[in-house]
């Protein structure tokens, strides 16, 4: 047991139990939270896997923006929970059943199929490397400008159409 | 020294647990995360793979892919608010006219 | 168009207008004849038949000129068929000129006889319609018997034969809804039917005899026939010329088949005149005289013949002397004469027998055309009986006889017939002789042309019937003791029945109230009748036993080859007169010294069941139905009904083919391989598409999650199948 070995295995174990905690969490607002925390050991993953810049990416839009859009609109919809009315009473232990599968059929494929690729090396100086930085915006720039621009344009539509999606309801009423 | 193997392992633990997410909970809203938590799994395998074949390729189409997932939160949780409004509920099973 | 051998043709090319006129007489008539009146159809139709005689009277010019040779016109190619060949040709020899001159002759004189007769018929009721369909058969059959006679095969001989036993067939069911009296009746249907059958039976003959001719001579003219006959096996000659006499038998109305001839008196009386007496029944004895080189060749069928013809001569006599109609003795006499011509003919005496086919067509149809004047006579007698009687029950008071009903006469002279039957209780028949009776002073003319007539026939000389008749018994005491005896038999009845006749009509008191009103005929009857009378007394110049005078023979030599011209033999004669005079004399005891009065039986009832016999015609048509008709009518019967419609349509077609068809349709196809196989299969197709989407439908419940699931799902099969593919 390493110490690589065993800060991964912490880790793991914290983002799948946020993972479930998420989940399984009636409130609302502590689904959210508990996603926060996966999203935060993912970035930490990142950081293992030689991408600080990804790892920062993560945290700022996804726990940050994404996240507290999302407790945002909790705050306007109610955090209850929903009442137990189910009308589909087939629906839980089959998707437990199918999930449970379809994880097998990945373990199976991982085990049987896959050829040694390698191993993850630490990420010692990778971490503090401003180089990453140069080399990820020059990459960004020339070999891939143009998913950047069509992406920028997306966003753009989104903003766009979010605002048209709530703006037409506020004129109805007046 | 970790095999990229329990990266992957990992990453399709959490996607299931997503997809679980997906098909069992009523709330729209936790649906939703739920298909965050989904794709940030799916990043977590790219950037593995990424940084084990020492290529960029990987972190540079997670930036794109977080992105996306920024733009679609956005739109997504625009169009949840709307059905409240109509619906007065966040429940899915609530919004299920289109039977037949 | 073939010219014959000799150099002058003369008018033999007007041969083919014997039948063409006639032919344009029918289609004038047929054609414009509704716009016609009464006596321009007559007159139109007399002009043809007259033409037709004109035509005759020239071509008789023609073949004297050329010594009696035979001529022949080719009309129209017909058949040609292997090694038939056949053709429309026109034979012009002394034989057939004789023929057309007394059919076209007498012909026309019963044509003019006609025009009157019709219209006084009761049951002419002024149908214009009827009247002209009557001169266009009649035309019709003139057409027919010349094909007949001027014919130059066997089979255009038949073309004519059979087209008088059609024109037969039409004129003497001619009234065919209503009877003498214009009541509603079928009987006379029932006697061209009968006529038409009864000579079909003889027609069957015919074909046979050509069959067989055209098998062993293979051709049917006559020169080729003839030419052919010591060649061919005299057995065959015999099987043709007997089958040859089996038409003859038909035809000619010998014994066994003369029984239509007494029931075609139905016909009206023109028609009995000139078909059955003059023309048409004697085409048999033509055929024969025709075919003398065939019969001459075979002397056993020659006795046969003979025979035939003896035997029915004296049969019908018998039969003649007991009937009580006018035209029924009339009919019978025909039928025993024809059998003296056709006796004639079979011993070989074919100058005797022609001839006496002439002077027969004179005096025969003078008899029946004076029976039709006598008829009328007294139909217009009782017709004024029943005037006088209903107007002296109307009015009360006498009316001026005659002349006051003939102003009202127009009035209601349709309803004549109606009003016959109403005024009297019984039927009145105008030709039983027991109703006549002193019509010798109410109709002298009518009088005085019978008796020449009956004269003739009895063989009185020196009348043409004596000359004849008496050439025939002469050549039958020469070669046939036993026809001879028989035809001196029957000649006795024949001078008796006449005589019965003309005291019964003409002589006594009268016996009905319509004799003692009886009327002359108008000139347009009585005239044809005294030219027909001068005809029957000069008639025997023809072929008078004399030599010198045997005119008839030495012009028929021509044709027939040698004749045998007899002198006079005064034996024959004398025993042949005297047997007359004897029957005459026999007769004038039974009927005259004592008139015959009303409702007296007849004299000769005394011979009790002969007489009987006599009367019923020996029960022949009785015979005829026990052995022929009745058996047969239960065969067509049983095969019809039992047969025809109870097995094959009942049973077999109903049941089995229809059944099976029905079946096979109905429940085999129908239910079962249309609704159960294929309509299931279609239907079944519909409605399973139909469950499967009900079925399908719930897929789409309206839940995100479930549909999530789906997707869920099918990822993993696929997953799953690549995985282990």
């Amino acid at each position: 047991m390493t110490l690589d070995l065993a800060l991964f295995l912490l880790l793991a174990l914290i983002a799948i139990a946020s993972a479930l905690g998420m989940l399984i969490s009636r409130n609302t607002v502590y689904s959210a939270l508990y996603l926060v925390l996966n999203f935060v050991t993912v970035a930490v993953f990142y950081l293992l896997l030689s991408a600080p810049f990804i790892a920062m990416v993560q945290i700022t839009v996804y726990a940050g923006a994404i996240m507290v859009l999302f407790l945002f609109v909790i705050m306007l919809l109610g955090a209850e929970g929903l009442p137990k009315s189910e009308v589909l009473p087939w629906q839980k232990p089959l998707a437990i059943g199918l999930s449970v599968l379809l994880f097998a059929e990945a373990a199976y494929l991982l085990v049987t199929k896959s050829r040694p690729v390698g191993n993850v090396l630490p990420p010692a100086e990778a971490v503090n490397a401003t180089e990453n930085l140069q080399q990820l915006g020059i990459a960004l720039f020339r070999d891939y400008l143009l998913p950047f621009e069509v992406v920028s344009i997306l966003l753009l539509v989104a903003m766009v159409g979010a605002i048209v999606l709530t703006k037409k309801e506020r004129k109805a009423r007046q | 020294m970790i095999p990229v193997d329990y990266y992957i392992i990992l990453s399709a633990i959490l996607f299931t647990i997503g997809v679980l997410g997906v098909l069992i909970r009523r709330n729209a809203l936790i649906i939703f995360m739920s298909i965050e938590l989904m794709l940030n799994a799916a990043n977590l395998a790219i950037v593995a793979f990424g940084s084990v074949f020492e290529s960029f390729s990987g972190q540079i189409f997670v930036f794109f892919v977080i992105a996306v997932a920024a733009a679609e939160v956005a739109v997504g949780l625009a169009l949840i608010v709307e059905i409240f409004r109509s619906k007065r509920s966040i429940d899915v099973d609530q919004v299920s006219s289109l039977k037949g | 168009m073939h010219l014959s051998e000799s150099v002058n043709t003369g008018f033999l090319f007007l041969a083919p207008w014997l039948v063409f006129f006639p032919v344009i007489g029918l289609l004038i008539n047929t054609l414009f004849g509704h716009k016609f009146s009464e006596r321009m159809i007559g007159a139109v139709a007399s002009l043809a038949s007259g033409a037709a005689f004109v035509v005759s009277v020239l071509l008789y010019v023609t073949v004297s000129g050329a010594h009696g040779e035979a001529m022949r016109w080719q009309l129209a190619e017909w058949m040609h068929i292997g090694t038939l060949s056949l053709d429309w040709t026109f034979r012009v020899d002394s034989l057939s000129t004789t023929m057309m001159l007394v059919v076209s002759g007498v012909g026309t004189l019963i044509h003019i006889y006609a025009i009157g007769y019709m219209h006084e018929d009761v049951r002419f009721k002024n149908d214009v319609g009827r009247f002209r369909r009557f001169f266009v058969f009649l035309n019709l059959f003139i057409a027919a018997m010349m094909v007949l006679i001027t014919g130059d095969s066997y089979l255009m001989l038949f073309v004519g034969w059979e087209g008088v036993g059609l024109c037969s067939f039409l004129l003497v069911g001619f009234w065919y809804e209503l009877d003498l009296l214009a009541r509603p009746s079928w009987s006379n249907s029932f006697a061209a039917v009968k006529a038409f059958v009864a000579n079909r039976v003889g027609d069957f003959g015919f074909l046979i005899a050509t069959f067989i001719m055209f098998w062993a001579f293979g051709s049917l003219q006559f020169d080729k026939v003839f030419q052919q006959v010591p060649t061919v096996a005299p057995g065959v000659i015999i099987a043709i010329t007997l089958f040859f006499l089996l038409g003859v038998t038909g035809k000619s109305a010998q014994v066994p088949l003369y029984v239509w001839l007494p029931d075609a008196m139905a016909g009206p009386t023109p028609v009995s005149a000139l078909i059955h007496a003059a023309t048409m029944v004697t085409a048999g004895v033509y055929l024969v005289a025709r075919s003398a080189p065939l019969y001459s060749s075979v002397p056993e069928a020659q006795n046969i013949v003979a025979l035939v013809g003896a035997v029915t001569a004296l049969f019908a006599a018998t039969i003649a002397a007991g009937q009580f109609d006018i035209k029924k003795v009339l009919a019978y006499s025909t039928i025993s004469q024809l059998g003296f011509m056709v006796a004639a003919v079979g011993m070989g005496a074919y100058v005797a027998g022609i001839f006496h086919l002439v002077t027969h067509a004179f005096f025969k149809a003078l008899l029946f055309l004076s029976a039709g004047s006598v008829i009328l006579g007294m139909e217009r007698g009782h017709h004024h009986a029943a005037h006088a009687n209903h107007d002296n029950h109307g009015k009360g008071k006498k009316k001026d006889g005659k002349r006051k009903v003939e102003s009202e006469h127009d009035a209601h002279h349709d309803t004549r017939a109606e009003r016959s039957a109403e005024h009297e209780v019984e039927a009145f028949d105008p030709g039983d002789m027991r109703n006549m009776g002193g019509l010798r002073k109410t109709m002298p003319v009518t009088f005085w042309v019978y008796m020449a007539g009956m004269v003739a026939l009895s063989g009185i000389p020196p009348f043409s019937g004596f000359w004849s008749k008496d050439e025939i018994l002469l050549d039958a005491s020469m070669h046939n003791q036993v026809v001879y005896w028989l035809l001196t038999i029957a000649a006795f009845f024949t001078a008796f029945y006449m005589g019965r006749q003309i005291w019964m009509v003409f002589f006594g008191e009268a016996r009905h109230e319509a004799a003692a009103r009886a009327e002359e005929s108008p000139k347009v009857i009585t005239v044809p009748l005294i030219i027909l009378a001068a005809l029957a007394v000069l008639g025997g110049a023809l072929n008078l036993p004399f030599e010198g005078f045997h005119n008839l023979g030495h012009w028929l030599e021509a044709t027939l080859g040698e004749v045998e011209s007899l002198p006079l033999n005064l034996q024959v004669a004398g025993i042949s007169t005297l047997l007359a005079l004897l029957a005459i004399l026999i007769s004038w005891l039974m009927y005259a010294r004592k008139p015959f009065a009303k409702d007296q039986t007849d004299p000769l009832a005394s011979l009790g069941i002969l007489f009987k016999g006599m009367n019923s015609k020996w029960w022949i048509d009785e015979l005829y139905h026990l052995l022929f008709i009745n058996p047969y009518i239960k065969i067509s019967y049983f095969i019809a009904e039992v047969i025809d419609w109870r097995f094959w349509h009942d049973w077999f077609h109903e049941k089995v083919i229809m059944g099976t068809y029905n079946w096979i349709s109905f429940t085999g196809l129908n239910e079962y391989a249309d609704q159960k196989g294929i309509d299931a299969f279609a239907n079944g197709l519909g409605t399973w598409t139909q469950s499967l989407a009900g079925t399908l439908r719930k897929v789409q419940n309206g839940f995100v999650r479930s549909y999530a699931l789906s997707i869920l799902l099918g990822v993993v099969l696929i997953l799953g199948y690549l995985i282990f593919k």
